[in-house]
């Protein structure tokens, strides 16, 4: 249909943006990557510890299967399994990829790549360059585009926001309208698809381990559009980060994947010197509680520990928020080579070294599972099919979401080191998706009125020139941090109804004080206010999401607990049982007495649940509120049981 | 609560002039630069009252391996996230780097380190993304050696430091060098490494380092640019010498 080549916006040059547009020019197509700052300093730089892939390199007999299995579980069975199930047997081949490219990936003695243990699997899985994995596949995608860049096949707009799709009078996306961070300009540019690669929305808590740029306002731009966003309330809160004002920084999972120990003292308000404190007064609670995982628990299990340790038995070091990760019983070299990164960065912040004193952490939100509802193409073989045109797709036909933006890999809970693969794999499954999806549309951007462009172009101006207007009372960004506030007392590791509800209605104080914001800075040159208060208006939406969607589903499910609806497992229980007592039903017999006390009564409640609540939150936009609605989740590879790790 | 006092130099455009501004931020345990800024953001008044546009800085990771954040504390160039105020003398003066233009009041343009990425064609000519199969096998200490030097994150402090670096010249300094040496490391970087080293040896150089060795003093992630240097340095003699007979 067309005679030139297809050409896409990508919005985010982090590890899912560049994946994407380095694929999609070797697919002879066009891209601009468009990034809110230079490209090699977005958020993917902060993943530390690796990336997985069943690679078995240390003949434990890890397979692709197994990692599907983890990632299911880990997710407690919300993700859609062809789509893990793709994403996990492609791992393999991703890695040996980014080798490829130059990531100095740790090496075994006879130069092969190394892995290491990770949360949530019993495998050494995870692949890793030092403490600095993110940042170095980043580089490596970096410098594929870059080399495209020269080539001139694809062109960067760095320094430019997103601020909208164009949607055609059919609500097609026909492009995107840009905003120039410098001379703030806004424009718009005509596309044959358009990809949201923007990364989390962790500053909706204003304190996490997330970068400033990650507002999530691209998303929430897309959502206020009309998009489907899916999950919402799925958050994850890491076990590992150092408490700080501006940031609280991540200590890699890779920390205990290499034999770091969370302990605290077994008598409360112990103030000794922790390494004055004998083995037999130290509590090691996970490896206690947690036989068979131990430290490596997946990461929604090990912050709702630390948080009970912490609130219910008041052990916290010294009667604070804050519990030991221990790696002082490694040798300076070994934590160098493999942890060097982590290690730094918590001197430079604290002034201690955790070589030589344990290190005092608290959990803090991370990652969010949820994110844009995209579609997929599933094959006949339970994988994907990586020409469909409907793979990564959001609810607006034309608008594609990758990475951390999207929302189906990860279920209720990602396993660490699951994100990187995330990312680069939907990047680069994506491309030829997007190219079929060109091939098909009826009418090329180049048939489609100018006054749309002119007419969404100039919707955007008068917003921005409104927000310019703007000169109440209040600031922006002090707003952000009682947004943050109000999340992080209410929706986080343990949700209640009465707090949600009471967060739900603060943050309707917030919308209606929004109102009365102040835009701190006219000037028309290099001004981040507007872009700020623009993005904080998107927060404000976007929390409505994440608290509706908690506040609505009444269950415990991964990241989501909320303990009045705990089924609270019985300690001896056995997952297998379940698996028996669903076959055993299937044939219309089921043997009471084969089960142990108070089993089948929870296995049935378990199942009952599942009816109810194993489903994708789906949140519209409609009247100014998310309108929260259900979808089947696809479980057709494995049956959904009980998670259990000790 | 004790106040730490800022005294920031703040300029509004590429080419308007530079003017100074003092601000006063309570002072909180373990706080860094950027939380002060942060302060500032909140409540963007000076020390005499006169309530101004907030000042403008970049920033996004906050743990020193995205590279944004770079600008000079105390005259020192360096980033802005780990400088915890307890660790400086007050009061704190911060000001834009001065071998970059200016953007607006700390921000600077460093496209000039990106491009120099491309002159020296750092990245690997992989043959497609496509799946072919496994890397080169690699000794774990070359590893090593290579992943120190791929740390470098394009933040500039090499080249605010450098009294051969300046504004208007086409040195490309000691980060653009280091990544000849990361790449012509690599077994199939190598392959390009002439390419590469050609690219050094014309003006703008490795033979303008006036090895004045500041550029490995300031570097936040210890990479020993000198080494890179000196390596490279080596490198292009060889290559010229190869030149002399087969071009």
């Amino acid at each position: 249909m067309m005679n030139r080549k297809k050409k896409i916006i990508v919005i985010g040059g982090g590890l899912a943006g560049l994946a994407l547009a380095m694929k999609f020019c070797e697919r002879n197509g066009e891209v601009t990557v468009v990034s809110y700052q230079s490209l090699k300093r977005s958020h993917s730089v902060c993943a530390q510890g690796g990336i997985n892939a069943a690679i078995d390199a240390k003949n434990e007999g890890d397979t692709p299967e197994k990692h599907f299995y983890d990632t299911i579980k880990g997710g407690d069975f919300l993700a859609h399994q062809p789509l893990v199930r793709d994403m996990c047997y492609q791992a393999p081949a991703i890695i040996h990829l980014m080798d490829r490219m130059g990531v100095a990936f740790n090496r075994t003695g006879e130069g092969h790549l190394d892995f290491r243990r990770f949360g949530g699997t019993l495998y050494n899985r995870t692949a890793f360059a030092g403490a600095t994995t993110g940042q170095q596949l980043v580089y490596a995608l970096d410098e594929q585009v870059r080399r495209h860049v020269h080539d001139g096949s694809a062109k960067t707009l760095e320094w430019h926001e997103y601020l909208g799709a164009v949607l055609d009078s059919e609500g097609i996306c026909r492009g995107a309208v840009i905003h120039d961070l410098r001379t703030d300009e806004i424009y718009t540019l005509q596309a044959d698809a358009v990809v949201l690669a923007t990364g989390g929305p962790g500053q909706v808590y204003a304190r996490s381990t997330n970068s400033v740029v990650n507002t999530g306002a691209a998303a929430t731009t897309a959502y206020l559009q009309g998009a489907k966003y899916a999950n919402g309330e799925f958050i994850q809160i890491h076990p590992t980060a150092i408490p700080g004002q501006d940031k609280l920084r991540l200590m890699s999972e890779s920390a205990r994947g290499e034999g770091g120990r969370i302990w605290v003292p077994r008598v409360a308000n112990d103030s000794r010197d922790p390494k004055k404190i004998p083995e037999s007064e130290r509590y090691y609670f996970l490896e206690e509680k947690y036989p068979l995982f131990k430290n490596l628990v997946p990461r929604d299990v090990a912050s709702r520990e630390i948080y009970d340790i912490v609130y219910n038995k008041n052990l916290g070091v010294s009667g604070d928020p804050m519990v030991y990760l221990d790696l002082t019983h490694k040798s300076r070299k070994f934590l160098d080579n493999r942890l060097g990164g982590i290690m730094d960065i918590y001197t430079k912040f604290t002034g201690v070294d955790p070589r030589e004193t344990p290190m005092k952490i608290f959990p803090a939100v991370h990652y969010s599972m949820g994110g844009l509802w995209t579609d997929y193409g599933p094959d006949s073989d339970g994988l994907i099919d990586h020409g469909s045109p409907r793979n990564q797709m959001t609810s607006i036909q034309g608008l594609f979401a990758a990475g951390e933006a999207d929302y189906q890999y990860h279920g209720a809970n990602r396993l660490g080191a699951n994100s990187l693969l995330s990312c680069i794999y939907t990047g680069l499954m994506m491309a030829r998706g997007i190219m079929n999806y060109t091939d098909s549309l009826e009418k090329s951007v180049e048939d489609i009125p100018s006054t749309v462009f002119d007419d969404t172009r100039s919707h955007w101006q008068s917003k921005f020139d409104g927000i310019k207007k703007m000169n109440g009372s209040e600031n922006p960004h002090k707003l952000h941090h009682e947004l943050g506030d109000i999340m992080l007392a209410n929706v986080l590791i343990v949700r209640d109804n009465k707090s949600l509800e009471k967060a739900w209605h603060s943050i309707g104080d917030i919308e209606a004080r929004f109102k009365d914001v102040k835009c701190l800075d006219t000037h028309d040159w290099a001004n981040p206010s507007p872009s700020f208060i623009n993005q904080l208006y998107c927060m404000i939406h976007l929390s409505k999401i994440i608290t509706k969607g908690a506040l609505m589903r009444d269950e415990f499910r991964g990241s989501h607990y909320k303990p009045d609806f705990d089924m609270n497992q019985p300690r001896d229980f056995d997952p297998h049982e379940y698996i028996d007592y669903l076959e055993q039903k299937q044939y219309g017999e089921v043997n009471m007495a084969k089960f142990p006390a108070g089993h089948l009564d929870y296995m049935k409640q378990f199942e009952k649940n599942n009816e109810k609540w194993l489903k994708t939150t789906v949140a519209q936009y409609k009247d100014n509120q998310p309108e929260i609605t259900y979808e089947e989740v696809n479980t057709s590879l494995v049956t959904p049981r009980p998670r259990k790790y000790d | 609560m004790t106040n730490i006092t800022l005294k920031i130099k703040r300029q509004d455009k590429p080419g308007s002039s530079s003017y100074w501004q003092t601000f006063k931020v309570p002072h909180r345990p373990f706080a860094n630069i950027i939380s002060c800024l942060m302060e500032i953001q909140k409540s963007p008044t000076t020390g005499s009252g006169e309530t101004v546009s907030p000042v403008i800085w970049d920033s996004n990771c906050l743990e020193e391996v995205c590279g944004s954040c770079t600008m000079l504390i105390n005259g020192k160039v360096r980033q802005a996230c780990t400088a915890l105020v307890d660790n400086l003398e007050s009061p704190i003066t911060l000001e834009p780097m001065s071998k970059f233009p200016v953007v607006r009041d700390l921000q600077v343009d460093r496209e000039r380190m990106f491009k120099n990425l491309k002159k020296v064609k750092a990245w690997i000519d992989i043959d497609g993304s496509h799946d072919i199969g496994e890397g080169p096998i690699m000794q774990d200490q070359d590893r090593a050696k290579r992943y120190v030097m791929s740390e470098c994150m394009t933040c500039g402090c090499c080249l605010e430091a450098c009294p051969q670096f300046t504004i208007d010249n086409s040195f490309l300094g000691a980060s653009t060098f280091n990544q000849v040496r990361l790449f012509n490391l690599h077994p199939t970087g190598e392959m390009k490494k002439e390419e590469r080293l050609d690219a050094v040896m014309g003006e703008g150089g490795i033979t303008d380092c006036g090895n004045a060795q500041v550029c490995v003093e300031v570097c936040p992630k210890n990479i020993p640019l000198t080494e890179s240097i000196a390596d490279i340095g080596r490198q292009t003699t060889w290559q010229a010498i190869k030149n002399l007979f087969t071009k």
